[in-house]
């Protein structure tokens, strides 16, 4: 692990020198995330997002243990107790909006995480295991996020509820017995409510841990970078303290400023105004919608609304939905493409900005909307556009697709020159995005 | 192996989608749905004119106007709608004091037990009561409202999109059915024991129009006179703040965060600025000059 290079703790004093011996966590520490591990020096504003990752998991941790200190999970009394959080607890109101959308800005950065992947092929050797890692985090998450907006136990929380797990209502034979085992009962009621509380508060500490996988896997063959040329030399690293750890401490601080401002001043923005109605098993909401960053998965899954031979199109969509998140895990194996960035990569490069992006952006808007002919349609164009990306347009460029010319080097990439390039100085491309 | 197998798995999906898609598009063509009476007439919500003025990003709750819109909601709203989430003890936020607190909770009947007898009765509320409600049971509210419940204020503008904006509207929206409309869709037209109300989603709503004529209501010296959207306006500024009473206190906090926040940032930034300005120029391209 780590480059030959790497700066070596040598404990100072005499505490030091104790927990050195005993227990090695300042080395530990100074390894991870300290002088003690070189990063490419050419990351560009990209590269801050798991970090800020990290924070999001913390605060969520945070905010929400106080919640859960407040919120009662029985159905007669959870939406009057989420109220009550919001009146009556001290700063009460602050925790639940900054829990609330805590978890849309939680999405947000992964989300950035996840197509900063994508468009730099950071799921290729030898990041394969970081990627995959990083799949599983992310469904995790969405798991952890579909059962805490059960919680508040309104309307939307309720019918939310009821129609995702009436999805695995779709499979044939079991489908129904799993749904009930899932819910405890033939609806979503107090069993269903207190047991997504209790994995609700137990997924997170569970994404925690998968998280320290996926750090630790990074830190076997380093950061990939905005050129994709692996590291060469020293010259090509900075030690993470101080450059990185300065440049996260200003990210962090753009972040914070832009989720405050939702949390004090739009803290309603992103959320559904049915879900101040408490719930009700006998009322229907005109349009049942999931939280926005779930838009484009629900989008995938209304789009079938035709059954294909002997594939009743409720399942057929399940399948979809499920699969659409399922391909990313094959990704290392679909894009073989030896060149990671999409810097040098003309082709997939017009089709991740003008086809997948614009893909994603249409299915979440209408996964949204109201049901109507022109959202089906549009989702039905996109959906198999979706698909066709990673599965099939993907694996067709990587066979035949010609990279523009690359920076030998990182130091290169930065510097303009590389004195071990032994084809000197080449001026055609243009450094991508310094620090 | 893994290629071949993704690509067929994508053509399955594709395939199967555009059929969807071809199935889809048959059906819009042949029989396009029908424009509704809802999409054709339905209006959004544009609020009063010159909006809240509790709205802003600096405003603060106009008490006075929250004690006018208490009165509204007292003398006419509440006699269908409960209040449940707010307690007397409330009205402490909006201006009143403890005498004027404890004489509003007392000229409420609440819920309570006879001392002597210990049988269920009303008594007069304490500041620590919640406003009660005004039928016994849902069966109680349809029965007395054309099948309709009328739904509980506490939360009623945070439960609407555009929810403030809404409640002025729909308070002040009622009006005669246009004769084009029924003309268009005799099935719209408004069913007896209902009114039309552009604004409500389906047109029209169970709701007589509360607020009938200037003088429903007697406002104090000094306050505005009480015509409809006088009071439209008063009323939905109450509710807005029974639906988030800490809104004036949440954005005064936002401010000094993100004062503070703005200042920690650009802190933030020289210090990577000058982090970053040791790695920059060769100095570091010798380190490998050196290692050969
Ligand atoms: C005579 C009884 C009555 C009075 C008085 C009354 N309402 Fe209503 N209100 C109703 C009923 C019944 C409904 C439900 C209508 C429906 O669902 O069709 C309703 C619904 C509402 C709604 C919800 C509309 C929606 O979008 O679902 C609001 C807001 C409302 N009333 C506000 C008020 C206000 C403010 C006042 C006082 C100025 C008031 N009401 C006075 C009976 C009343
Ligand atoms: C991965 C991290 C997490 C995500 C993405 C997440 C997401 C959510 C969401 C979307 C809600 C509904 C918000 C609302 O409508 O108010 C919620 C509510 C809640 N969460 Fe979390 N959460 C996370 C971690 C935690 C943790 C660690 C705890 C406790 C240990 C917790 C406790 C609660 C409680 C008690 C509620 C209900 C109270 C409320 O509705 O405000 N959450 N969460």
């Amino acid at each position: 692990m780590s480059f030959p290079w790497a700066q070596q703790y040598e404990p100072k004093n005499g505490l030091t020198k104790f927990l050195d011996e005993k227990l090695p966590l300042p080395r530990l520490v100074y390894n991870a995330v300290g002088a003690g591990y070189p990063v490419p020096r050419n990351l560009s504003y990209f590269w801050n997002f798991g970090v800020l990752a990290g924070f999001c998991l913390v605060l969520q941790i945070v905010t929400g243990v106080v919640l859960a200190m407040h919120y009662a999970p029985n159905t007669l009394v959870a939406f009057d107790s989420t109220e009550h959080i919001m009146r009556n607890v001290n700063w009460g109101w602050l925790m639940r909006y900054a829990h609330a959308n805590g978890a849309s800005a939680f999405f947000v950065v992964v989300y950035i995480h996840i197509f900063r992947g994508l468009y730099y092929s950071s799921y290729k050797a030898p990041r394969e295991m970081i990627w995959l890692l990083g799949v599983v985090i992310f469904l995790l998450m969405m798991a952890t996020a579909f059962m805490g907006y059960v919680l508040p136990w309104g309307q939307m929380s309720y019918w939310g509820a009821k129609v995702i797990t009436g999805l695995f209502g779709a499979i044939p034979l079991v489908g129904e017995g799993i749904q009930n085992w899932l819910l405890g009962g033939f609806a979503p009621d107090n069993a269903a409510l207190n047991r997504f509380f209790s994995l609700h508060f137990l997924l997170p500490f569970v994404i925690a841990g998968v998280v320290i996988l996926h750090i630790w896997a990074l830190h076997i063959p380093g950061s990939s970078n905005p050129t994709g040329v692996e590291v060469k030399k020293e010259s090509d690293t900075l030690p993470f303290h101080p450059y990185y750890t300065a440049k996260d401490g200003f990210g962090l601080g753009v972040f914070l400023i832009i989720y405050f401002a939702f949390v004090f001043f739009m803290p309603n923005a992103l959320g559904h105004p049915d879900n101040y109605i408490p719930a009700n098993p006998l009322s229907t909401p005109a349009n049942i919608v999931p939280e926005w960053y779930f838009w484009p998965f629900y989008a995938i899954l209304r789009a079938f609304t035709a059954d294909f031979f002997f594939v009743p199109a409720k399942l057929m969509g399940v399948l979809a939905m499920f699969a659409s998140i399922l391909v990313w895990f094959f990704l290392p194996w679909l894009d073989k493409s030896p060149v990671r960035s999409g810097h040098y990569r003309p082709l997939f490069r017009k089709f991740f900005w003008f086809g997948l992006i614009p893909a994603i952006v249409v299915l979440g808007y209408c996964g949204g909307a109201h049901l109507s002919t022109t959202t089906i349609l549009l989702s039905q164009i996109f959906t198999a556009y979706y698909f066709l990306h990673f599965l099939v347009i993907l694996p067709i460029i990587s066979l035949i697709e010609r990279p523009e010319p690359m920076p030998y080097s990182i130091t290169e990439a930065v510097l303009g020159h590389d004195p071990d390039s032994k084809l000197g100085p080449k001026p055609t491309t243009a450094s991508p995005a310094k620090a | 192996m893994i290629r071949i197998f993704g690509i067929l798995t994508g053509l399955l999906f594709t395939v199967a989608v555009l059929w969807s898609f071809i199935v889809d598009t048959g059906a819009a063509i042949s029989e396009p749905a029908p424009e509704t009476a809802e999409e054709k007439y339905h209006l959004y919500p544009k609020g009063p004119e010159g909006g809240f003025a509790h709205e802003g990003l600096f405003a603060k709750w106009d008490t006075a106007q929250l004690q006018r819109g208490y009165q509204v909601y007292k003398e006419v709203c509440s006699a269908c709608h409960s209040l449940r989430l707010v307690a007397f003890r409330n009205l402490g936020e909006i201006g009143y004091d403890e005498g004027q607190v404890k004489a509003e909770a007392a000229s409420w009947q609440v819920p309570g037990v006879d001392p002597n007898t210990g049988e269920a009765t009303m008594v007069e509320g304490s500041p620590t009561d919640y406003f009660p409600k005004p039928y016994a049971n849902d069966i109680a509210a349809r029965a007395a409202n054309n099948n309709a419940i009328p739904p509980d204020l506490s939360l009623i503008t945070k439960a609407r999109h555009d929810g403030t904006n809404y409640v002025y509207d729909l308070l002040t929206g009622y009006r005669e059915q246009p004769a084009e409309l029924v003309e268009e869709f005799p099935e719209a037209k408004t069913a007896e024991g209902q009114y039309y109300n552009p604004f409500f989603h389906s047109l029209n709503i169970s709701m007589a129009p509360p607020l009938t004529g200037t003088g429903q209501v007697t406002y104090g010296e000094g306050n505005p006179e009480p015509t409809i959207e006088q009071m439209a306006e008063d009323v939905t500024a109450f509710l807005a703040w029974t639906a988030e009473p800490t809104l004036v206190k949440r954005r005064q906090t936002g401010w000094a965060f993100l004062l503070f926040l703005v200042f920690a940032t650009v802190l933030a930034y020289f210090s990577k600025k000058q982090v970053w300005a040791r790695a920059k120029g060769g100095d570091v391209g010798e380190a490998s000059v050196k290692e050969d």
